[in-house]
This record gives structure tokens, C-alpha cells and sequence, in this order.
């Protein structure tokens, strides 16, 4: 029995950031988790992902470096290779939180904890121990989420067929045909792997456009760029028979009013998540959930007991590590007795690495539309961008939506390459409240890919200069 | 950096304050923006509001003490900075920010920390000490966002009024949208001069009453009804309203008008221009409208109501002389219907017919005022220095005090006697 001032479960990317926040403004905290420090993120999520796809990106742009007057010898693509450099990536990165943890002197609880009464956390150990501990100022739930699968779409993950993205961080090699379903960020993101690496790749989304929530403008720009490369998208789709077999998966697809057989061997199931509640002692403490099973915080992340916090996926969507982090930062602030500005939930950018790369802040333009405020669209294509033609990416473009009256940015979209890196110009202007004329006040170096960021703030003001 | 907690100048005519309460204990964190007491001035009790951020450190005043304006009462700093400085200079006795605290403050000018010496290059030197209005107190520029500043200028917020809600106080986007909801920090405040009714201006504005229009309907009705009214009386001269009847009836019976007629107008024109008494009283805010609809009593055999003439003011003077007369004639036959009598922003009674040279009127809420007006007669006057008779009219406005400070009550009649003893001011 050990006493801290905070307690977290879970050591995802916002227990942990908001434990080292905690430490660092004088609490005694400590992170309870059985597996790595990181969390999905780290071990499962952004991290490793982004490995492969950085791989992927290798393997599509050596197609062209002919062009560039590099011509390589015999290019082989081997994924066990790019799989374990990405495992050792995320061992680096997990390493890396343990190092910090040691520096601001937070306690990692190895084992699986749960609530037990007020201001205490049990943990049961790896060797089967249970034991107790004391949290005086606050027990903070930070399980995060999961991936759960399709049953109800006759898609039970068994781990060799039928997958989610946890397995497929760990294949020893591509296979030959893969079945992706749905079309949201992880669908895209493991699509433009598995296609560079050779696969026959299916990606398929009961919604109308891969990226459904993201402008559609975007969503068409990726479809566009995916059908190029050879991935058979499939959108508006019905899944109307599922058959495992020992070696692969044969399904039936209904879209757009015709029915089509895909045989794979690996069906990825990259729809749906589901927030980690269970065995947590949520219930004898009664702590309530949301209709959707996410535990109900209020605007200090409170739960409906009073001392026990939740942030993260498990706290609701977005499910976005940045999400996650920036409560954990909140929080420890909180409960530091600093004053902090809340989580502004308006002002969280989207960004999904495939190639090309999308990457969003703000409401959509349907969604401007739908709220019925008068705006103006300024847009500028990487085609006509000099650092953009120079690299030879050229797909995408900047399109910023803005309010009609007063230039407030109220969406901006990015598709190409390095788009979520160049978000973050519009994400520090939107949330400062910057409008478009002060992204055009500032002078963007030549040539870069920001220009396009310039270009699409003075087309909304009507003067484009390079188009 | 710590922030200093001043006895502030919570109304503009307050000198000293007594600390009423201090919602802040010693060892608070507090925000910007946060209550930290409540502070009795001449007028009400008002909010003694934190400027910076930090933890409440220290409190130099207890409750129930008075402490001159410019007295420093707190300490906000961080959880182990060092106030010793500080201490010591509100430790130091009475005198309010004194030669004695000069020394020991940190080498910075002891107040307005923010303000640079630009800023005050404009003529008046920064405050010595915060006497200035709360939000002015900092001297320095207004921390705003420039989409907040773009609408500000729109809308015509002064963002020197705000107090902002963003990062560090900075006015943002949703402090310009309260305030352009709830009126404060509209330029057109109750104290400005009323501005003419902007194009595509609503109806009216709603303002949520202040702490110390909060304290004078609490105390006022207390002690005088659940209206607390009070009578204003002024006495026009009506010379020239006289020759302008008689130069119109000259012209022909059909540009006839009533002295009534003259005053309605005179009494709309100059509500049009004083918004703070064309106003409904609804509990927790006053309703400030833009548009005048003036309520006419009128007797009938069943007893009074009050037709209204919509728009007055933007009416000419035939067109309310037929109107009032077309109403009166209706109300007298009894058919008038509700949407006719309903509605109005202010009232006037008219007694002169029955000869009565002044009375006060009651007031009909939500309405804050009504004009009594008595009949015309000569008089003889001083005109400079020597005797002459002139014809001369009383009126009495009722004011409810909740809504309307006798000052602005004076201010109408002012305006209105500019219109009637110069009635060519109609036609401005």
C-alpha cells in the first residue's frame, strides 16, 4: 500500500502526459498499467503506423526516381522487415516515456488496476498479487479504447483472417489480397501500406466516400490518388456475405447497385473502437457512461463521483492522442490548483498519413453550409506550388473556408504530401483567432509548400496571385 | 509576477470602500476575472474583481474595514514567489499607495504595470494609482484577438469595457458576442448620448441590470411601492409653439394642429434621442427600445386606456394629429382592438383640456416613465428684466427610479424642452 496524490489508470498517451504534468507541478503520482507505457499510441496506433507508412512512401516514390535521373537496381519489398523496424520504433518510443517517467519520479504500477472505494486504486499484479493503493486528490481513468470488430457484420476477428490493425502491425509479410473495411483514417493509412508493399488491396466503407469525415473535397482527392495506384475502392458498400475459410475470406460487397465477390486472404477490419470500461470497477463505484458507453465527465472531466476523473478515448470521441493529452495537461493543471483555459474540443486538428497525406482543423464546408453562415472558399493546388513541382508531389491542394463578414477561418483542409505537418500554420491561427488576413500578413518563405497555405487565404479575399 | 489587489474605484464617484467579503481565502487559487470580494461602495455593493492569475497570497484588509481607493488590500502571486516587498507595502498603514511604499515596491512603477510610456503619450499621463474605471485600470493596450477587434469595430464594441474570457483575459470572439447580446460595452450605453437608430438595429436592447441598478430597485422599492417613483416638473415656454398654430391655421383649417399635436411629436422626437427612458422594466434587465411607441391616455365613459401611436417618432406631426384623433374617437366608441392598445415604450396624459395646470401620472408598467402634461396658460414672465405674459405649460414626468437616475430623467426634459420652445428642432 502506497499513498500518492494522483493515481492513473493507464499509461496512453494522456494518463502518461497528464502524469508527468502532475509531477511536474509537485503531486506524487503514479500510472498504473500492465502492458508498455505509451499506450495504443506507442505500441499499437500512431507510432508504428506511421513506421510502415514511411516505408510505404519509400517503396511508392522509388517507382519514380527514374525520373529524378536515380535509378535503383532490383527493388524488393519485404513487409517483415518494415514491420519489425516499426516494432522497434515503438519499443524506442515506450522506452523513451519510461525514461521520463523516471525523471519527474512518477510511480509506473506494473499490473492491471481498478477502482476500489473512494480515493483508492487496486492493481493486480503479473505474478497474481493484488494490492492496494491510495490516491489523495484524484483517480484518473485513462484505459483508453480498443478495437472491437464487425460482428454484427458476420466479421468476428479471429487473428489469422479476419484482423484488426493489432495483428497487422505485425505480419511477417504482406499477403496477396487484403480486404480493408472501412474507410476511416486507420482503413486509408493500412490501404497505402499494404498497396506499396504489394497487396491486392480492397477498401471498402458502408459511407459514401473514404474519409467520411472529412471535407469531401479531400475524401475525393484521396479516392482519386488511391484508384490511381491500382486499391479497389468500394464506397457506399454492403457487406452481404462474409465466408472464412481456413486460408482466406471470400465476401460479397453490394455497391453501387451491383454485387461483386472479393476473395482475400486477410480481411483488416479498421471500423469501430470501443472505449475500455469493463473490469475497472466503474460499477460498484458508480461511475456513469454515456448512451454510446463512454464514461459522462463534465467540463473539469469530473465523472459522476466526485474525485475520479476520465480522459481520452475512454472519455469520448474524438479518440485522437492529441485529444488525450492535452485533457491529461488540463487536468494536472486542475488539479495543481493553476488556473488553465479548459480544452478548447473546437480546435483539434485531424490528420490521417496516407499518401497523399489529409490533414483538417474546423468544420467542413457541408457543415458551414448545414449551420447556414455565409462564407467564402479560397483554394490553391499543389500542382501550381514551385517546392511541390520540384519534389514531384503534386497531388492536392489548401482550401480554407472562411466566414463571409469577419475572415474568421472557420475550416481549413489539407491534402498532400507533408499536410499534417502544415496544418498546424491554420491550427495555431484558428485558434488564436487569427483570420485570414493575418495568415496573409505573414511573409511564407519561397518555395515551400506553406505558400499554398498563403495562396488559399488570398484566393477567400479574391487575390490569388499564382493561379 | 505578482499582481497587486488595489481598493478600486468601483463607481465613479466612490473614495473609499469597506471590504464586505472576501470570497477568496489566503492560499486561493484565482483566476483573472475571479470575484475575490465584495466591496461596499457610495452606491452598492460591487465586485472587487482579481487581475492576474496566481494564488490569493496575501490580504491586508479585513471585513468590514473601509480602505481609501488606490490602497493596496491583496497579494496575487505564484505558490513561492517572493511578496515580502509587497507585504511590507500593504502592511505599511493607511496611507493609500503612500510615499513610505514607494521604496520597497519592485524597481517596476508601482502601478499599471502594463502600461508603456507610448501609451500614455497621448496627453493624460497613466494613472498613478488605479483610480481609473476597473477595466481601463491596466493602461496598457486591450489583450484582444484580431478577429475579436474585427468585429468589435463592426459592431461598435468598445473592447475597453470587455472583460475577457480567453488565455490571460483576452478578449475573444464569444466576449464580443455576449457583449453585443447582453449591450454592455456597446458604445451606446445608457450614460452615452443616444446615437440615432442604426439601419437594421432590432427593435430594442436588452441590457442586464448592473450591481448597483440591482441595489437602487432593491432599496428604492423598499421604500416606495413595488414602482419607486419620482415626479420631475418643468415649465416650457409655448411663444413659438403658439406662432407656429397660428402661422399653420393661416395656411387653412386643413393644416390646423392641436398644441397636443406639437407635444406628442416633440415628446417622441425627444424619446427617439433618449433611449434610457423609451424603455420596459422586465425583473432582471432593462429593455431598451428602439423604436417609439407612444401610448395616449384617453378618457372614456368606461375609464382610461391608453391607445398607442407605433412609430411616433418617424410619423409627421398631420399624421399624428389624425392618428391620436382617430384613436381617442375609437377608444370612446369602444373599438378599439388590443393590438391598438398594446405595445407601447412610453406614455403621455393630457389634463390641459379639463384645466389643470400639472398632476403627476402613474406609471404603466413595464413602462419606466410617463409624461403628465397641463394646460397652457399665460403667465406673466421675466424676459430679461422686463415683464411680459407669455403662454406657458407645466408637464410632470414620473420616472421609475429602478430604471431612471433623476439625471436622466432631467436629461429627457431638457431635450424636450429644446422641442417645444423651439419647435423648428422638429423638423432637424
Amino acid at each position: 500500500m502506497a499513498s500518492f496524490d494522483v493515481i492513473f489508470l493507464g499509461g496512453g498517451p494522456a494518463g502518461y502526459v497528464g502524469a508527468i504534468r502532475c509531477a511536474q507541478l509537485g503531486l506524487s503520482t503514479a500510472v498504473v498499467e500492465r502492458e508498455g507505457l505509451g499506450g495504443t499510441c506507442v505500441l499499437w496506433g500512431c507510432i508504428p503506423a506511421k513506421a510502415l507508412l514511411e516505408a510505404a512512401n519509400i517503396a511508392n516514390r522509388l517507382k519514380h526516381a527514374a525520373e529524378f535521373g536515380v535509378t535503383p537496381g532490383e527493388v524488393k519489398l519485404d513487409y517483415g522487415v518494415a514491420m519489425k523496424r516499426s516494432r522497434g520504433v515503438s519499443t524506442q518510443n515506450s522506452k523513451g516515456v519510461e525514461f521520463l517517467f523516471k525523471k519527474n519520479k512518477i510511480t509506473w504500477i506494473k499490473g492491471t488496476g481498478r477502482l476500489a472505494g473512494k480515493n483508492a486504486v487496486s492493481v493486480k499484479t503479473a505474478d497474481g498479487k493484488e494490492e492496494k493503493h491510495e490516491a489523495k486528490k484524484a483517480v484518473v481513468i485513462s484505459t483508453g479504447s480498443r478495437v472491437k470488430g464487425l460482428p454484427q457484420a458476420g466479421l468476428e476477428l479471429n487473428k489469422t483472417t479476419i484482423i484488426s490493425s493489432d495483428e497487422a502491425l505485425t505480419l511477417e509479410k504482406a499477403p496477396k489480397a487484403m480486404t480493408i473495411v472501412g474507410a476511416g483514417a486507420v482503413g486509408c493509412e493500412f490501404a497505402d501500406v499494404f498497396n506499396a508493399f504489394g497487396s491486392k488491396v480492397t477498401l471498402i466503407d458502408v459511407a459514401p466516400n473514404v474519409l467520411p469525415l472529412e471535407d469531401l473535397d479531400a475524401s475525393k482527392e484521396v479516392e482519386r490518388s488511391f484508384k490511381k495506384r491500382g486499391i479497389n475502392v468500394l464506397t457506399g458498400a454492403k457487406i452481404s456475405g462474409v465466408k472464412a475459410g481456413k486460408n482466406g475470406v471470400t465476401m460479397t460487397i453490394e455497391a453501387g447497385g451491383s454485387k461483386e465477390t472479393v476473395e482475400s486472404d486477410i480481411v483488416l477490419v479498421a471500423a469501430g473502437r470501443a472505449p475500455n470500461t469493463e473490469d475497472i470497477g466503474l460499477k460498484e463505484a458508480g461511475v456513469q457512461l454515456t448512451e454510446r458507453g463512454f464514461i459522462k465527465i463534465n467540463d473539469h472531466m469530473e465523472t459522476s463521483v466526485k474525485g475520479v476523473f476520465a480522459i481520452g478515448d475512454v472519455a469520448g470521441p474524438p479518440m485522437l492522442a492529441h485529444k488525450g493529452e492535452r485533457e491529461g495537461i488540463v487536468l494536472a493543471e486542475q488539479l495543481a490548483g493553476k488556473s488553465t483555459h479548459g480544452m478548447d474540443y473546437n480546435n483539434i486538428p485531424n490528420a490521417t498519413y496516407c499518401h497523399p497525406e489529409v490533414a483538417s482543423i474546423g468544420m467542413t464546408e457541408q457543415q458551414v453550409k448545414d449551420k447556414k453562415i455565409e462564407y467564402k472558399v479560397g483554394k490553391f493546388p499543389f500542382s501550381a506550388n514551385g517546392r511541390a513541382r520540384t519534389s514531384g508531389e503534386t497531388e492536392g491542394f489548401v482550401k480554407i473556408i472562411r466566414d463571409a463578414k469577419y475572415g474568421e477561418i472557420l475550416g481549413a483542409h489539407i491534402v498532400g504530401s507533408h499536410a499534417t505537418e502544415l496544418i498546424h500554420e491554420l491550427v495555431l491561427a484558428r485558434t488564436n483567432e487569427f483570420t485570414v488576413e493575418e495568415v496573409d500578413l505573414a511573409i511564407h518563405a519561397h518555395p515551400t509548400l506553406s505558400e499554398a497555405i498563403a495562396e488559399a487565404a488570398l484566393d477567400s479575399l479574391g487575390k490569388m496571385i499564382h493561379a | 509576477m505578482a499582481t497587486k489587489v488595489f481598493m478600486e474605484a468601483l463607481s465613479p464617484t466612490m473614495e473609499e470602500g469597506r471590504l464586505v467579503k472576501w470570497n477568496k481565502n489566503e492560499g486561493d487559487a484565482v483566476k483573472s476575472g475571479d470575484v475575490l470580494a465584495e466591496v461596499e461602495t457610495d452606491k452598492a455593493i460591487m465586485e472587487l474583481v482579481a487581475r492576474g492569475d496566481g494564488i490569493l497570497r496575501k490580504r491586508f484588509v479585513g471585513e468590514g474595514e473601509s480602505k481609501p481607493v488606490g490602497q493596496l488590500v491583496g497579494v496575487i502571486a505564484g505558490a513561492d514567489e517572493n511578496i515580502d516587498a509587497l507585504v511590507a507595502e500593504g502592511s505599511g498603514g493607511g496611507s493609500a499607495g503612500g510615499s513610505g511604499a514607494t521604496p520597497v515596491a519592485s524597481p517596476k512603477p508601482p502601478e499599471a504595470p502594463v502600461a508603456k510610456p507610448t501609451e500614455s503619450a497621448g496627453g493624460t499621463s497613466a494613472p498613478q494609482a488605479p483610480v481609473a474605471a476597473p477595466h481601463e485600470s491596466n493602461g496598457g493596450p486591450v489583450r484582444s484577438s484580431p478577429l475579436a477587434r474585427r468585429m468589435a469595430s463592426e459592431r461598435g464594441v468598445d473592447l475597453g469595457r470587455l472583460q475577457g474570457s480567453g488565455p490571460g483575459g483576452r478578449i475573444i470572439k464569444r466576449d464580443i458576442e455576449s457583449a453585443a447580446q447582453s449591450g454592455g460595452g456597446a458604445s451606446a450605453a445608457a450614460s452615452a448620448p443616444a446615437p440615432r437608430r442604426a439601419a437594421g438595429a432590432g427593435d430594442y436592447e436588452d441590457v442586464a441590470l448592473t450591481q448597483i441598478r440591482k441595489t437602487i430597485a432593491k432599496r428604492l422599492a423598499e421604500s416606495i411601492g413595488p414602482i419607486p417613483t419620482f415626479y420631475l416638473t418643468a415649465d416650457f415656454d409655448l411663444t413659438r409653439v403658439t406662432e407656429m398654430r397660428a402661422a399653420m391655421a393661416a395656411m387653412g383649417d386643413q393644416f390646423k394642429v392641436s398644441v397636443n399635436d406639437i407635444v406628442l411629436k416633440a415628446v417622441a422626437t425627444a424619446l427617439s434621442q433618449h433611449p434610457e427612458v423609451n424603455a420596459h422594466w422586465l425583473g432582471d434587465r432593462i429593455r431598451y427600445h428602439n423604436r417609439v411607441h407612444l401610448g395616449v391616455a384617453v378618457a372614456t365613459d368606461d375609464g382610461l386606456i391608453v391607445p398607442v401611436i407605433f412609430d411616433a417618432d418617424t410619423k409627421r406631426m398631420s399624421e399624428i394629429s389624425q392618428e391620436t384623433r382617430a384613436l381617442a374617437k375609437r377608444a370612446r366608441e369602444r373599438k378599439l382592438t388590443p393590438a391598438e392598445y398594446t405595445g407601447s415604450t412610453f406614455s403621455v396624459s393630457n389634463l390641459g383640456m379639463f384645466g389643470i395646470d400639472q398632476f403627476t401620472a402613474i406609471i404603466n408598467p413595464p413602462e419606466v416613465g410617463i409624461l403628465a402634461i397641463g394646460a397652457a396658460r399665460n403667465e406673466v414672465v421675466d424676459v430679461d428684466g422686463s415683464y411680459e405674459t407669455r403662454p406657458r405649460m407645466k408637464v410632470t414626468m414620473s420616472c421609475d427610479h429602478r430604471a431612471v437616475d433623476g439625471a436622466v430623467g432631467a436629461a429627457f426634459l431638457q431635450t424636450l424642452r429644446r422641442c417645444i420652445e423651439n419647435p423648428l428642432m422638429l423638423v432637424y
